[in-house]
Parts: C-alpha cells; sequence; structure tokens
C-alpha cells in the first residue's frame, strides 16, 4: 500500500513538472474529431506541441470554459452556440497580424450568421442534419422527414434519433414549414404534437454508434452526414436523405479562448487549419466537408463524389444554414424538448 | 479446516448459480477479446484476425496518454482513499456508540448518495474558482475527487470485515501486555487484509470508472480513458478501445499473477 | 463530558483524515448544489442570482409551454422517480439472487484458490464502464450472440428486441454493480464460523433452515453493505441506461443530467439531485432501522 502512495505521488510530480518545457498548444475539441496527422504537421511545421482534450457537448464546453481556471487555448464549439460565446467574451478576435489567409473560407462561410465578418471564428467542419434509411427495409422516398416524424410502418419502431436539440427541432419545425427562430406558438405546438406523437415509434434517442445502424439494431434514423456515409461504407444498404422540407446545414468552429495560456500559438494554430492541404485532413479524419476553398483536391477520392458530401442539385435549396434563435425562442425550444426527451 | 466436512457448506444450487454469474460475467468480456483481434471496423461482424486495432492504438499518442493517467490516477485515488477509510474503519466499528458517529456515517456515505453529475456540477464550480484564486491546474484536485468518490466504496467491505471479525484474539495480545499498536501492527492488520484489498480494488474499479466527475474537472491535458470514451460516444466507439480494454485485462492477469507468485512464495 | 471527549477523541482523529477529504472534494461543493436549487436559470446554463422556488415547483408541477395557467402534476419527473426506484430494487435484487451463492462459492473454496476466485470477479471490472455497457451491447442485439444462439437453436425466428428497452438497463446495471454486492458478502463470509453451521445441522435441520437461521444473519451485514453499495448508484446511474437504454426510457441521473445539459435548466436539475438525495437518505435510514430491528428479533 504505502508503495502505491509513493508511485502515485511520484507519478503526480512528474505530470506537473513535465510540461512547460517545451511550446505548447491546448485544443479542447470534440472527442474522435482531430485527425493526429494534422496535429503531426502542424508540430513539424512551428515545434508546438498539440494537446487535445475531448468534450461530449456543446453545453458541456461552454460550462467548463466559463467557470475558469481550464488551461485551454483553442475550444470548438458548433454554430447555434457561437452567438453565446462571443456576448459572453469568452472568444479573442483573430489577430490579423497571424491569422493572415482568412480568405481561404469558402465565400459562402466567410460572412456567415452567428460571427459575421468572421472575426472569432474559422470553420473546422461542416455538415447536414438528414435522415439515415436502410433501403432493404423501406423503398419508398427518402427526402422526406417524414421517414422519421409520421413514419411507415416497415420502419416504425425501428428508429434511432440523435439527441441534439438544434437538429431535430429544426428539421421538425421545417417539416412543418416553418422558419429556424420561429416564435409561431401555433405552429410550435403542431411541432411538439408531432414530436410527441412520433416518439413511440422511435426505439432510442441515441448518438447511435456507426455500428448499431451497420449491424441491423436500426433501420432509419435523423443523422449526420458523415456518420452516415460510414455507416454505408460498413452496410452499402443504408442511404442519406435530403428533407425537402428543409434540413439544417451546420457547422463547428475554431476560436481562440479570451483567457487563453498560449494565445499566439493558437493564432498560429488557426491560420494553420484554414490552409486547403490542411483543412483537408480534417474532413480525410471526420468525414465532414471543412468550409476552405480548394480543399477538395487533397481529399481522400471517397470523399470527393459521395452522395453524403455533394448534396444533389435539386435538393441544395432545401438547406438551410445554421442561426442562432433569440433566448425567449430558445427557452420554448428547450421546453419543447425536454418534454420530448423525458 | 471446515472444508474437510465438505457437506457442511454445501448448499444445492450454489454452484451452479455461481458458475452461471461467472459465465455470464465473461461472456461479454469474450466478445470484447475477440473484436479486437477483428481486422474489419465492425464490433459485430467478424472479417478476420489482424492486430491492426493493437497497432493503432500504440500509434495514437492520446490513447497511450490518458490510459496511462486512468491507471496511475485509479492507484494514486484508491490508495488514498484505502488507507483514510481503514483509519475511519476503524474509529467507528466495534467502538460503542459517541456522539457525531451518525454524521461520521453521513459524510463519509455522501458520495454514494448522490448522482455523479450533481457532484461533476459541484465540483466544477469549486475547482474552477479555485484553479482561478490559486492558479495550481495540476492532477491533484483529480486526485482528491476521486479519492472522495472512492472512499465509501474502500470503507464498507473494511468495516464489514471488521465487524465480523473475532476480537478474542486481540483480547489475547492485550491480556500478553501488547500495547495497542503492537496489537494492531500483529493481529488486527493482518485479520483485516482480505477487507483492505477487497476495499482497495473496489476503489480501484471504481475510479476507473469515474467519467462524468471527471469530465468537469479536468483540465487541459486531463483526459482520462473514460472521458476520452465519452467523447467518442457522439460519434463513433473505434475498435482501438476494444484493444486498450484488453490490454487492461491482461495487465490485471499479470498483476493478479505476480500476486499469486509472490504469496507463494512467501508461504512456502 | 470533558472526560467523554478525551475518551472519544481518538475515535475522532482516526476519521479525521478521511473527513477532511470528504468535506473538501464532496459534501463542501454539495452545498454549492443546494443553493443553485433557489436560483434562476440562466442563459443557456448555470444560474441569475435571483431567488426563486420556480425550480422546486416544476420538479412536481407541470406548466403547459403554450398555456402558462394549465398546471399539472408533473407526471414525467414522478415516472422517471418511479422507475428509478424501480429498475434499483430490481438490479439490487437480481444482483443479490447471483452473488449470494457466487460469494458463498467462493469463500468455501480452499483457502489458497479463494483470492484466484476473488480476483476472477473484478478482472472484467479493469475494463471500464463505458467498454463494459459497449460489450454487454453485443451480446444482447438483436443480431447480437443471445439473438444468435437462440436462432441457431430455433428457439426464436426474428430476434427478441432487447437493446433499448428496460429489461437492457437491469441487465446492464446488475452486471456492472455485481462486485460491488459479491465483494463485501465474501468478506463477511469468510469470517463466518462454520462450526455454527455445523451445529445447525447436528440439530437436524434442513439446509433451507440453516441457510435462513444460521447463515443469512451471519453474513448479513455484508449483505447490508452489498445491497447498499448496489442500490444507491443504481438510482442514480447515468451511463447504463444512457448506452442501453438508449435515451428514449430515462432513469433520474439522466434527467439530472440532461437539466444540467441540453436543459439548461441548473437549477431544476439542483432540485431533482436534492430530492433523489433525500429519498435516498430516507430509504436508508428506514432500511437500516428495520435491518437492526430484524437483528435484534434474531438474537
Amino acid at each position: 500500500m504505502k508503495r502505491t502512495i509513493a508511485l502515485g505521488a511520484a507519478a503526480l510530480l512528474a505530470s506537473t513538472s513535465l510540461a512547460s518545457a517545451q511550446e505548447v498548444l491546448n485544443l479542447y475539441n470534440w472527442g474522435n474529431y482531430t485527425s493526429p496527422e494534422l496535429l503531426e504537421r502542424f508540430t513539424e511545421e512551428t515545434g508546438i506541441e498539440v494537446t487535445v482534450t475531448d468534450f461530449d457537448s456543446n453545453d458541456t464546453a461552454l460550462a467548463r470554459i466559463r467557470q475558469g481556471g481550464h488551461g485551454f487555448d483553442i475550444v470548438v464549439p458548433s454554430d447555434s452556440y457561437i452567438q453565446t460565446w462571443i456576448e459572453e467574451e469568452l472568444f479573442q478576435p483573430l489577430d490579423p497580424e497571424i491569422v493572415t489567409d482568412r480568405d481561404n473560407i469558402a465565400p459562402q462561410w466567410r460572412d456567415v450568421d452567428f460571427d459575421p465578418g468572421r472575426e472569432y471564428t474559422v470553420p473546422w467542419a461542416w455538415g447536414t442534419t438528414g435522415v439515415i434509411v436502410d433501403t432493404s427495409v423501406y423503398s419508398g422516398d427518402i427526402n422526406t422527414a417524414e421517414v422519421i416524424l409520421d413514419p411507415p410502418s416497415e420502419l416504425a419502431g425501428r428508429i434511432n434519433v440523435i439527441p441534439e436539440m438544434s437538429d431535430v427541432m429544426a428539421l421538425a419545425i421545417y417539416y412543418h414549414g416553418g422558419e429556424r427562430c420561429t416564435d409561431d406558438m401555433d405552429l410550435l405546438r403542431q411541432v411538439r404534437d408531432t414530436l410527441m406523437e412520433a416518439k413511440p415509434d422511435w426505439l432510442a434517442l441515441d448518438y447511435g454508434a456507426v455500428d448499431s445502424y451497420a449491424a441491423g439494431d436500426f433501420a432509419a434514423g435523423i443523422y449526420w452526414n458523415g456518420a452516415s456515409m460510414r455507416v454505408r461504407l460498413q452496410n452499402d444498404d443504408f442511404a442519406y436523405g435530403y428533407p425537402q422540407t428543409g434540413y439544417p446545414i451546420w457547422m463547428d468552429n475554431a476560436a481562440v479562448l479570451a483567457d487563453a495560456e498560449n494565445p499566439e500559438n493558437a493564432m498560429r494554430f488557426i491560420n494553420f487549419i484554414i490552409q486547403p492541404e490542411n483543412a483537408a485532413l480534417i474532413s480525410n479524419f471526420a468525414r465532414y466537408a471543412n468550409g476552405i476553398s480548394g480543399s477538395e483536391e487533397f481529399m481522400d477520392e471517397e470523399m470527393r463524389d459521395a452522395p453524403e458530401i455533394v448534396v444533389p442539385d435539386e435538393l441544395v435549396e432545401a438547406g438551410r444554414f445554421g442561426q442562432a434563435c433569440p433566448q425567449e425562442v430558445n427557452d420554448i425550444h428547450t421546453q419543447i424538448w425536454t418534454e420530448l426527451l423525458q | 479446516m471446515f472444508n474437510r466436512n465438505f457437506s457442511v457448506s454445501r448448499l444445492p444450487g450454489f454452484g451452479a448459480v455461481a458458475v452461471f454469474t461467472f459465465v455470464m460475467l465473461y461472456l461479454p468480456i469474450i466478445i470484447l477479446v475477440t473484436f479486437s483481434f477483428n481486422a474489419g471496423v465492425s464490433q459485430a461482424q467478424w472479417e478476420g484476425f489482424s492486430l491492426q486495432w493493437y497497432q493503432a492504438a500504440f500509434q495514437n499518442d492520446q490513447v497511450r496518454d490518458v490510459s496511462i493517467r486512468s491507471l496511475w490516477l485509479a492507484l494514486a485515488a484508491s490508495g488514498f482513499a484505502t488507507v483514510l477509510s481503514t483509519l475511519a474503519a476503524l474509529g467507528t466499528t466495534r467502538v460503542g456508540r459517541f456522539p457525531g458517529q451518525t454524521m461520521i456515517y453521513a459524510l463519509i456515505n455522501q458520495p454514494l448518495m448522490v448522482p455523479e453529475i450533481v457532484t461533476g456540477v459541484a465540483l466544477l464550480i469549486l475547482v474552477a474558482f479555485l484553479k482561478v484564486q490559486t492558479g495550481y491546474t495540476g492532477m491533484g484536485y483529480l486526485v482528491a475527487a476521486h479519492t472522495a468518490f472512492c472512499i465509501p466504496f474502500a470503507y464498507l467491505p473494511i468495516r464489514a470485515r471488521l465487524e465480523t471479525m473475532d476480537i478474542t484474539l486481540e483480547k489475547a495480545a492485550a491480556d500478553l501486555y501488547a500495547d495497542h499498536w503492537q496489537a494492531f501492527r500483529y493481529i488486527t492488520l493482518p485479520l483485516l487484509v482480505p477487507g483492505i484489498l477487497a476495499g482497495f480494488m473496489l476503489g480501484f474499479v471504481i475510479s476507473l470508472d469515474t467519467v462524468v466527475i471527471t469530465e468537469f474537472v479536468k483540465s487541459a491535458g486531463q483526459d482520462t480513458l473514460p472521458t476520452y470514451m465519452l467523447g467518442q460516444l457522439r460519434r463513433t466507439i473505434t475498435p482501438e478501445m476494444n484493444a486498450i480494454a484488453t490490454l487492461f485485462l491482461a495487465l490485471s492477469l499479470c498483476i493478479v499473477t505476480a500476486f499469486f507468485v509472490i504469496t507463494r512464495k512467501r508461504g512456502t | 463530558m470533558a472526560e467523554a471527549r478525551e475518551r472519544h477523541g481518538w475515535k475522532w482523529l482516526l476519521c479525521t483524515p478521511a473527513l477532511i477529504v470528504l468535506v473538501a472534494a464532496a459534501s463542501g461543493p454539495l452545498m454549492i448544489v443546494v443553493a443553485y436549487s433557489f436560483l434562476t436559470p440562466g442563459n443557456m446554463g448555470g444560474v441569475e442570482w435571483d431567488f426563486t422556488l420556480e425550480a422546486w415547483f416544476r420538479v412536481f408541477f407541470r406548466r403547459d409551454i403554450f398555456d402558462p395557467d394549465a398546471i399539472t402534476l408533473n407526471q414525467a419527473h414522478l415516472g422517471v422517480f418511479g422507475r428509478s426506484v424501480l429498475l434499483s430494487l430490481q438490479t439490487t435484487l437480481l444482483c443479490a439472487v447471483l452473488g449470494f451463492p457466487t460469494a458463498w462459492f467462493i469463500a468455501t473454496r480452499p483457502p489458497s484458490s479463494r483470492t484466484l476466485w476473488l480476483f476472477l470477479i473484478t478482472i472484467p471490472f479493469w475494463t471500464n464502464l463505458l467498454i463494459r455497457t459497449f460489450a454487454i451491447q453485443e451480446v444482447i442485439r438483436n443480431n447480437g450472440t443471445i439473438n444468435a444462439v437462440l436462432t441457431g437453436l430455433g428457439v426464436i425466428d426474428s430476434p427478441l428486441q432487447m437493446m433499448y428497452t428496460d429489461f437492457a438497463i437491469l441487465l446492464g446495471m446488475a452486471y456492472v454493480f455485481l462486485p460491488l454486492m459479491v465483494l463485501p458478502l465474501y468478506a463477511a463470509m469468510d469470517k463466518l464460523d462454520f462450526r455454527l453451521v455445523e451445529a445447525g445441522y447436528d440439530l437436524y435441520a434442513s439446509r433451507v433452515q440453516v441457510l435462513w437461521h444460521v447463515i443469512l444473519p451471519l453474513v448479513k451485514p455484508g449483505f447490508i453493505a452489498g445491497s447498499i453499495l448496489v442500490f444507491i448508484p443504481s438510482i442514480g446511474a447515468y451511463v447504463t441506461p444512457r448506452v442501453l437504454g438508449g435515451g428514449r426510457t430515462m432513469m433520474l441521473g439522466n434527467l439530472i443530467a440532461l437539466q444540467f445539459g441540453q436543459g439548461r435548466n441548473w437549477p431544476l436539475g439542483a432540485a431533482l439531485a436534492m430530492l433523489m438525495l433525500i429519498i435516498v437518505v430516507g430509504a436508508l435510514i428506514f432500511y437500516l432501522r428495520w435491518a437492526n430491528r430484524e437483528e435484534a428479533r434474531n438474537v
């Protein structure tokens, strides 16, 4: 026992004193989202050692950073949360001296609603939220949210819905013809009723590892495009649909924290990931597009023409960019969502 | 001694249930180990033997770091918790009632009674405040948080052991003019070892499992294996995790074997 | 009084190190949560420092989103409470039914191999909770082991839906918490005086009588410890219901986590947590009283 304690204490000392010798950078990102190759290349180029720490939800990340004393330099939250981060002054503006290549950002991502003029953030990855269907089980039209919100009998009881409020609420609101941040109470009531009526037909409200689809636990679901692609690569019965009534487009964005300990290294990293050849590494790893012009040529072959990544022309229009809703609207959405989850 | 008379300790059906329990306990583990050698990505379909996930796990710095961090954090936390719990158990068991005893019980068992998420949020607020005030952001917070969480788990088996322990030997020692320390060192402690061992092992596995608290307390670069996996949950758990889990199992087997070799040697 | 303090001083002294850690890293921070349950939810999580009883109100009652005057009993919350208590009781029972014979089996092995068996119980737990839960998923999923075996034997035609049900949660929790039952039971049995068992048989007691009147009372401390160790973590379990229950059927731990996460209502989460704490402490006091009374009756 005594030896155990000594060992523990020694390890404790070792781990606290090791870090400070070298130039470092602390990245706070979604789990399994950061390409190791990307970090290696960055270290090679700059000599800066990157440590990645994971978060599992936007809410955890926000709560953690708000409280301070975290030691992180860069965080990668989703578009619908960015406004809160900026309003609470948790980010610092990007340094134009170091982040010189913001023009690499694809035009449609340059002046986004959640961060006008890209003053604080750059794209990490973006994707769509649509439906995934096992076409060997159901052969009807899959470009509709109906397969989930009012499912055919073949799919009922075999559906999984990702437990992400902004994605699911958006799909349901579009399904009823509303705007993302609608405060039309009649419409919202319909949205709630639709969701509550559909819920008994859902088997799970889970992130549902890619495996669960491939192994046949689920026959359909609301899912992200990149994850759906991974499913198809394992089981080609699965296809990804873009609901015609509207589907959300989301984006995760990298930003430098206001209380970053290594702001300069962080700015260098930001400029690094908006280089096309580096952004492509992010995409190849995570299977999502990245929003940087010219990165396509560095991407894996199977990414370039994947039906999950390249939106069919006739359905491009239906995609809606993320939008941060006013607090009072958000409150109503949250209430509907928690009612649904209970 | 009593085992010579087999029928005394034999209860019909108990052996069968025990065997069933062991089978159920190991069935998922066998599957997990098997699929760590799978050539494909799938965790459900066997696609041939391969060591690629082990290779991937070894090459992945993050996986290696979080595994090692988890191990020593569990060692440190359950080590501290076992020592503290043993002391507390000696202070509260077989000593008759004394003022404040109920409060001590309540405090010791409190971490058990609150879901991890609540302790996690509470600690987030407190620890973040301390980190800002003191500037110290090291692993100390995690060790303290894990220790506190392990104490009730370590305490209960030690206390259960003490309660069922025969005290005539200690009385005999006192009769032979052994002082408190000697009686403790040569009589109580050796008898207490199974309880302490159970407490330590419980604490160890509990610390390995503690995920929500760690998620909220950790600072930059302090991911443990469970928080690393929690982060993956939203996307996909890679078979590397099966490989890591298998390595943890192998490590536990090594420790068990070493333990047996040592005790055998001492025994002969 | 001073003499009493003198006499009891060493007991306190032995407990002090543990108490310091506990107060600093568990009970103390908990006071923050108590305070939070009386505050107003902040924007996107967190709290505003305005006193209100709204969170406690919302634990029990619900206002319709579209008709704020329609106040009904919050059946969703009560349902989650009911399910959590029920599932935790079932888990404890299942652990006891499997754990008691297993601990007995271990305790009656020759002393040299007992530790080996004990280690066998804990080895699976060297992998972490998430990994183990995913491993269970492989066993019970639609084309998992159990379904494959049953289909292979011709017992069933189409796979049994076990994943994402309460049964899956029960099975998963029993699996995860089993050693918490076996280890304390073993610790108590290991010191069992088998002469008493022998005496029981000498008096022509049947095996059932010996089990019920001799063995059970003797290993009771271990049993009490085990059931507390299983029941309480079960009721606040988060990971197992999330993975195996699929998020559709929630348990208390998930409901509370939801409020601190996507629900963004920290005060409500804090109030739910407090209520759960009150229930658990109440149950514990009731249980220990009952156990002590039983003991008194048996002696």
